[in-house]
């Protein structure tokens, strides 16, 4: 049989299994291998709040979405090309975005009657056996029982043999696009070093599965995806929470600083704490809180020791940390807040996505209490985004919320990453010893109307501060009426100043003016870009902007919104961000709002945008 | 050097007669004592009372926010580990609001000293029932009398495994002043509860201990390998009978002082059932024990700080100082030409 091999421009997998199947490693794998080959791509992976929820369960099913391709891969795409379905469960749950002719791949010992009954699949009933998949392409491959064969001869356990299905899968998937398996038996040297048993286990399942695609003379086709017209340049692929911690961990760097990270485990954010944990040698101070308050407390007392200080959580843990928020502001000390939204209220959604907590980010204190909010937008970005992030908060001497979510901590994309030595500097002063005894004025600020940092143990400063009103200039405690009203006005003053000293709004693709402005901020992005592309080539004149600073706004914010008929603002939330630019702005937009903890597709805000645009220009 | 030298400009704002001023004295005339430089001193305290001392103390200082002093000088103390750090709490800032954060100060034995001022009741907001209250105490929030068990500091502070637990009082000056000595002296996390009154809301709540009338029969003196003896002559004793503590009449008796329970502060059972010396003085009956005051225990354990730091300097000769290329290119990339 001749085998041919067809070249493909894009496509999307959706690897679906039990959350114990290791899908999620899977896809993973499979995404480092893709971004090695020079595709674009974009991720989602999509799992349950539980660890191990209930085997063989609708509830249980984890899933790693991957969209890659040989042109610009901006979302991880709306429905996709081929599922992996390791039971009966994944398929159930995914078929429904699926078109016909597309590819399954079926593990069909996960569809035994045990599992059929816990997907909800009638009596009797097996998709693979009825005629409902017609129209698909259907593979079947019974993986459990090909891969306890490949194992024939090992010394594991059977439950151990079963736990590298999920390699003899990815084998086949590798042979299935014609890719080298040489990375991830690296990975698996890495991973297994100590485990030598499980190291030639899953390198056997894997290999297994690669062959298991030539040897089996049921395919005729292997599948190629070319590289993308990336920017020339040096790539490596990164997830968001990874791309945050480098970006941290270079502002450190830069600014001269050892960077502390206080904080107490909460998903999305767990991962930060994690990662900054293997940065030690960086200098990292990691301390794992007992609590969120905690968490920023011991910030605040790192900020005042003269370090960077960072906490991150995500939406509840944001709650918690209010009141010290409002310390850390009131004491005017650098500090940055990195938030990491789930869908809310309460603990509502722990493994969703959602961008809900604008609001908390802006207006959640007591009192007058302003703090520049800055997003990121794409896994990469969060790099650029905690930098920034960390040079606000330095230069201007406040606290800094840094907002992403948990579809942009998740997910990964190709970044083509800086090199050390091109990236600024993050010029820091720090209050000089004296012994001339004149008093020191801890609030005395300079044009920005940003105070000194003054450092404990420096000589001839030793000064008071605390979360009761200052006095201007000395910083003793004062109760004085105009006092209060002048030192609510100069900490505002001081936020709204932050405008001169960031970029003005760019637009990300677009005419600078026409039917329609896309405004988005944080993980809309992708979505947003690639349906005003879509767009502008249907003939709308569309533009997209997407939003880096939220508080201060960029200084030409407003006049840039003006050029256009329409402010569409989809977001995934209630309207966040349309109330923010209806207050400032005073200006009529469109909010297009998806709140389901998972992110906003294509198809759906190209036809909300067609619906609302009418004709084209 | 003098207190005087530690004093800062700010009107000293507590009520006339509150124990805190004699908590203050005390604390700025060691300081004098041991000639320590303001600039590398920091007082970090919560809310209450007792918080606003940061701003009588020519020194580093900040007042934070209700409860959370201990969170800040964890952070303060990674950042900056020579500092000589105090944190200055109350028995609702440090037992109720912020009793998690006190826990784990404790456990992880920073090296800083902690002043506990218990007065027994809410004084900043005005005459509540605080964690340290005694039952069924009246106060504007309990008219009928207050519901809650009190905590036990002592207790509390060792059952978190504190390596240094220790009580005074505002009106015993000296053994204050001793007690201060001993704190700085201590490595790792002091705690010291001092019996603090509040004139205004809770005044006499610990006469029976202050008072030179009632003060031997009440309260007994702890000191390193001495026994433990009590009582105006100090004719009294404490003698374990196994895991129970007896007083004992050293004369009636036919006991001499070796006879006694030999404090040792590094006995950690021993400073346990001290902690429990916790009978309602107002109410002695047979079995009354007097309040222990002094140090109960003292022992040396790693601070925090030391092996953070420890672990900052093993990861770098193991990995080698961190290069920024490195972690910006991760471990695998590709070129697009």
């Amino acid at each position: 049989m001749t085998m041919i091999t067809e070249i493909q421009q894009e496509v999307t997998i959706k690897f679906a299994g039990d959350s114990g199947d290791g899908m999620q490693l899977t896809g993973t794998l499979f995404t480092e291998d893709t971004a090695m080959s020079g595709s674009d791509l974009a991720t989602f992976p999509d799992f349950p709040a539980e660890i191990r929820a209930p085997q063989g369960t609708l509830a249980g099913v984890s899933g790693f979405q991957l969209h890659f391709g040989s042109r610009e891969i901006l979302t991880p795409g709306d429905d996709f090309d081929v599922l992996v379905a390791m039971n009966a469960a994944a398929l159930k749950a995914n078929l429904h975005l699926m078109a016909p002719g597309c590819t399954i791949i079926a593990n069909t010992d996960g569809f035994d009657k045990k599992n059929l009954r816990l997907a909800k699949y009638e009596d009797g009933q097996n998709p693979l056996e009825n005629d409902s998949l017609a129209g698909f392409e259907l593979i079947q491959m019974p993986v459990t029982k090909l891969t306890r064969e490949a194992l024939a001869h090992s010394d594991l356990s059977t439950k151990d043999k079963d736990l590298c299905k999920n390699m003899f899968v990815l084998g086949f998937l590798y042979w299935r696009y014609n890719r080298s398996l040489d990375a991830t038996l690296d990975f698996f040297k890495q991973k297994f070093g100590r485990k030598p048993a499980m190291m030639e286990a899953n390198i056997m399942a894997l290999r297994a599965g690669y062959h298991y695609g030539d040897t089996v003379e049921a395919f005729t086709t292997r599948y190629e995806v070319k590289a993308a017209p990336l920017e020339k340049g040096t790539y490596r692929n990164i997830m968001g929470n990874e791309a945050l911690v480098i970006g941290l961990i270079t502002a450190a760097n830069k600014a001269g600083l050892p960077l502390f990270y206080g904080s107490y485990p909460i998903t999305p954010a767990s991962d930060i704490l994690h990662s900054l944990a293997q940065h030690k040698h960086f200098g990292v101070r990691t301390f794992q809180a007992e609590d969120e308050i905690a968490a920023i407390c011991a910030a605040i007392g790192a900020s005042y020791g003269g370090n960077l200080a960072v906490t991150g959580t995500s939406g509840p843990g944001l709650a918690l940390k209010t009141e010290a928020m409002g310390l850390a502001l009131m004491l005017e000390l650098p500090l940055v807040i990195c938030d990491i939204q789930r869908g809310g209220p309460s603990t509502g959604l722990p493994t969703k996505t959602e961008q809900s907590d604008l609001l908390q980010a802006l207006y959640g204190r007591n009192g007058e209490s302003p703090l520049p909010v800055i997003a990121a937008y794409s896994p990469a970005d969060c790099f650029e985004a905690a930098f920034e992030a960390c040079r606000i908060a330095l230069q201007h001497m406040t606290p800094v919320i840094l907002l992403s979510d948990g579809y942009i901590a998740n997910g990964a994309e190709p970044w083509k990453f800086p090199k050390a030595a091109d990236i600024a500097p993050i010029e820091v002063h720090f209050h000089k010893a004296r012994d001339n005894g004149e008093p020191f004025l801890p609030y005395e600020r300079d044009e920005r109307y940003v105070r000194e940092w003054a450092l404990p143990g420096t000589k001839g400063l030793a000064h008071r501060i605390g979360g009761l009103e200052k006095e201007a200039g000395t910083g003793n405690v004062s109760y004085d009426p105009a006092n209060h009203e002048y030192m609510v006005k100069i900490r505002q003053a001081k936020v709204d100043k932050i405008a001169d000293f960031i970029p003005e709004q760019e637009l990300s693709i677009g005419p600078k003016q026409g039917q329609a402005l896309f405004l988005g901020w944080g993980s809309t992005y992708g979505v947003i870009k690639s349906v005003v592309k879509d767009l502008l080539q249907e003939g709308y004149t569309v533009a997209h902007a997407h939003l880096r600073h939220i508080r201060p706004f960029p200084r030409n914010l407003g006049e840039l919104l003006q050029q256009y008929d329409k402010i569409i603002i989809p977001e995934i939330n209630n309207g966040q961000l349309c109330k923010v630019i209806r207050e400032q702005f005073l200006r009529e937009v469109i909010p297009y709002n998806k709140i389901q903890g998972i992110p906003i597709t294509k198809a759906e805000l190209k036809g909300f945008a067609r619906q609302v645009l009418g004709h084209r220009a | 050097m003098s207190a005087k030298d530690f004093a800062t400009g700010q009107e000293v704002r507590w009520c006339p007669g509150c124990g805190d001023y004699s908590i203050l004295k005390q604390v700025q005339t060691v300081f004098a004592e041991l000639e320590l430089n303001r600039d590398e001193v920091a007082f970090i305290s919560g809310i209450g009372c007792s918080s606003r001392f940061p701003y009588y103390m020519d020194t580093y200082g900040m007042h934070s926010i209700h409860g959370r002093a201990p969170a800040v000088a964890s952070g303060l103390k990674i950042a900056k580990p020579e500092l000589q750090l105090w944190v200055i709490t109350g028995d609702g800032d440090g037992l109720s609001i912020g009793g998690n954060h006190l826990i784990h100060l404790l456990r992880r034995n920073f090296n800083l000293n902690v002043l506990l001022f218990n007065n027994q009741i809410y004084g900043l907001t005005k005459g509540q029932y605080s964690p340290t209250s005694e039952e069924e105490k009246i106060t504007k929030s309990t008219p009928l009398g207050s519901l809650d068990h009190p905590v036990n500091p002592l207790a509390f502070a060792l059952g978190v495994d504190g390596t240094f637990v220790a009580r005074a009082m505002d009106r015993d000056a000296k053994h204050l002043k001793e007690m201060i000595h001993r704190c700085h002296a201590h490595k790792g996390t002091s705690f010291l509860e001092i019996y603090q009154n509040c004139n205004i809301f809770n005044d006499g709540a610990f006469h029976t201990f202050t008072d030179k009338e009632s003060k031997p029969e009440t309260t007994i003196f702890l000191e390193q390998g001495q026994p433990l003896r009590f009582g105006a002559n100090l004719e009294k004793g404490i003698r374990l009978d196994c895991f129970r503590p007896v007083v004992v009449d050293l004369e009636k008796d036919g006991l001499s002082p070796d006879d006694l329970w030999i404090h040792d502060e590094k006995d950690l059972c021993k400073a346990h059932l001290l902690a429990r010396f916790f009978d309602d003085p107002n109410h002695r009956e047979q079995h009354y024990l007097p309040r222990p005051f002094g140090v109960l225990y003292a022992v040396e354990r790693p601070c925090y700080e030391d092996l953070l730091h420890e672990q900052l300097t093993t990861a770098v000769r193991q990995k080698g100082e961190g290069k920024l290329d490195e972690l910006l290119a991760g471990s695998s990339t590709w070129e697009i030409r």
